[in-house]
């Protein structure tokens, strides 16, 4: 039988990739896709701790972190069409308008 | 079983979350996300979540990579992507710490004792079933937040990436403001 621990170790290192990955690349698309990392680790511990307690709570923030996942995707998928169509580029460094 | 099961599963997921993270060719990236979130679903079946594992599929599997592949036609695909990393073994550090550090803020609580099941599942209920008691009882108002939270971003995708994306969106249209004064006009 496997520990719960040994889920929320494989589920922290899951959420340490997805961090290492927002921190390393300047792709937006690539950004978003270690956003979808992270969100998967954190539903790996709801589930294993709804499992181990018996208790379906988990289960549901899941669900709910799914559905979050899913519109978050569509609107952002969309804003980045939009800033593609605009400015030709996806790369962060480039988009910086803002400098001081 | 379920031991060679787990630690296949995680071996598989963290290198294919490592080649996401890693490559610079974004086919490669998604290829290896997808595959990464089948795996994800196979964890759920070995906690005999079966009904989050089926959602894991058709939502994370089937629509958001569906998405990814339709947006990836707007973009340069094929290309490298360039990025200049200034320091990459500082971001490697800052990310573990992070996360070492979250790791403990959210294992603390569980470690404790006494953790009783707000809502334990059902008895003589396979988990669909208990899922869907639990559900329409205890969540019925957050699940309807999420059904209109899901339509307002359904909303939000087909205007963004609408048919009219040559015009901005923030800048006002000329031959519509024009339109406007001259309807303006024709009230006087």
């Amino acid at each position: 039988m496997i520990e719960l621990s040994h889920y929320l170790v494989v589920s922290g290192i899951l959420f340490s990739i997805g961090v290492v990955g927002v921190l390393r690349r300047k792709n937006l698309l690539m950004l978003f896709f270690a956003t979808e990392i992270m969100l998967n680790a954190a539903n790996i511990a709801f589930a294993a701790v709804s499992s181990y307690y018996g208790d379906l709570s988990g289960q549901m923030f899941a669900f709910f972190i799914i559905a979050v996942a899913a519109s978050e995707v569509a609107v952002g998928l969309g804003l980045l069409i939009v800033l593609y169509k605009k400015q030709g580029t996806l790369d962060l460094d480039d988009l910086a308008v803002m400098k001081g | 079983m379920e031991q060679f099961a787990f630690y296949l599963f995680s071996v598989l997921t963290i290198g294919l979350f490592l080649v996401t993270v890693l490559s610079n060719n974004v086919l490669y990236a998604m290829t290896s996300l997808a595959a990464g979130m089948v795996i994800i679903s196979g964890f759920f079946f070995i906690l005999g979540a079966d009904f989050l594992g089926v959602v894991q599929l058709i939502v994370y599997v089937g629509a958001v990579m569906a998405l990814y592949s339709f947006g990836m036609m707007f973009f340069d695909a094929t290309r490298e992507i360039k990025e200049k990393n200034s320091n990459a073994y500082l971001v490697f550090f800052l990310g573990g710490m992070i996360a070492l550090l979250l790791v403990v803020m959210f294992s603390a609580p569980i470690m404790g004792e006494g953790i009783v099941a707000m809502y334990p599942s059902p008895e003589g209920a396979n988990n669909p079933q208990a899922v869907g008691l639990v559900l329409f009882t205890k969540y019925l108002v957050p699940f309807e937040v999420a059904a209109v939270m899901l339509l307002v971003a359904m909303i939000a995708g087909i205007i963004l990436a609408g048919k009219k994306m040559d015009d901005s969106l923030t800048t006002k249209d000329e031959n519509h403001e024009e339109e406007m004064t001259f309807s303006l006009k024709d009230v006087r």
